[in-house]
């Protein structure tokens, strides 16, 4: 979140909404931990990252479907497991999951 | 509360965020500092309570992670049958690692850029003010002037095992004094440059001042960092702050290809 600080003032400065993405689980091989965050705003620009390149594109997507008002605020989940298949997988085989919320707190 | 955050993280303050990501409530947030006073609520005071009680020691121990309580803030199995489950994101901010340089030579400039990219809080400290400047070590978080001594007896108290100490100067007059106020603090790394050689002398000159007891010289990595095959001090930066890593993670360090095994554990 540190890391996204700069970003997110200049983006609010100029009165644009933005998304926030943090890593909030983990389950086997994963690049980043908890906490690891990621700002996108309502023009789809982006701060940070919550992976090594392998989810931020979707990422991008659900954010900006959630600032649209398509989406609520919810847990993320990409990788494989039983119960959840998503398209977008991590190339290492684990598991993330992303909290995904407008800032608007 | 965003903004509130954002100057405790501009002010490298310690603070915990705790975010209800799943069940009733998702979205509320409880903003906690150091001293346990915490801001919003989760929905219900006791909910709130409990809480903040787990997140001050996640706090503590630097980690962030996913709690699970009712909707008053039961804990225990049988409290919770029967109730919806809140599921809690509890983010910890702790202040960053320290590193402390003793001798500003070219390897601490190379180091302290190093040992930014890896999120440490920098100090570099030397005696001599010519040499001590901001402007050759503008990585610096600060540039201290002065012997060891003064600033270990002042600030060594607040050095953690998550913090690194790095003696650079091969100067015994500096070197020792360094070594003896660095094995008085809990630092995690105490690394001392210097070759084999210099190292031994440094071992009788530490003897000469009463530093013998085995279990304390153990502490000391000298000749300092991996076996990389460094040589500009930029190589020899990595090469420490590789044996940092490798000295927290208790790994000894060989190439990820000649392992086995998931590479993260």
């Amino acid at each position: 979140m540190k890391e996204l600080l700069d970003d997110i003032d200049r983006w609010q400065a100029a009165g644009t909404r933005v998304a926030v993405a943090r890593v909030v689980d983990i389950e086997g091989s994963g690049p980043r931990e908890p906490g690891a965050a990621m700002a996108v705003n309502e023009h789809g620009e982006v701060a940070g990252s919550v992976s090594g390149g392998c989810v931020e594109g979707a990422v991008v997507s659900e954010a900006l479907a959630i600032l649209a008002g398509d989406a609520p605020s919810r847990i993320v989940t990409f990788g494989y497991s039983d119960d959840e298949a998503f398209a977008v997988g991590l190339t290492c085989g684990g598991i993330i999951r992303l909290f995904i919320e407008p800032l608007d707190w | 509360m965003y903004a509130r955050l954002r100057q405790l993280l501009r002010d490298e303050l310690p603070v915990v965020l705790v975010t209800i990501i799943d069940g009733p409530g998702i979205g509320a947030k409880l903003l906690i500092t150091a001293d346990g006073v915490a801001e919003g609520s989760l929905g219900h005071p006791e909910l709130d309570r409990i809480v903040t009680r787990d997140a001050l020691a996640e706090l503590e121990a630097g980690r962030s992670g996913i709690r699970h309580y009712g909707p008053e803030g039961q804990t225990t199995p049988e409290d919770l049958v029967g109730t919806p489950v809140v599921r809690a994101f509890i983010e910890t901010w702790a202040p960053p690692p320290q590193m402390w340089i003793f001798g500003a030579v070219d390897f601490t400039a190379a180091l302290g850029k190093v040992a930014k990219v890896l999120g440490y809080r920098v100090t570099v400290c030397d005696a001599r003010e010519v040499f001590a400047t901001r402007r050759r070590f503008p990585m610096a978080d600060e540039v201290v002037v002065s012997w060891p001594t003064p600033l270990f007896e002042r600030r060594g108290n607040t050095l953690t095992s998550r913090d690194a100490i790095c003696i650079l100067t091969h100067d015994p007059k500096f070197d020792v004094p360094a070594v003896q106020g660095a094995l008085a603090t809990s630092a995690g790394y105490i690394g001392v440059m210097g070759s084999r050689k210099t190292h031994s002398k440094r071992l009788e000159r530490l003897a000469e001042v009463g530093v013998t007891q085995p279990e304390q010289l153990e502490r000391l990595m000298s000749p300092v960092g991996l076996d990389l095959g460094a040589r500009t001090p930029e190589e020899t930066a990595v090469s420490i702050c590789a044996e940092i890593i490798a000295r927290r993670t208790g790994r000894m360090a060989p190439s990820l290809r000649d392992g086995h095994g998931p590479i993260h554990t």
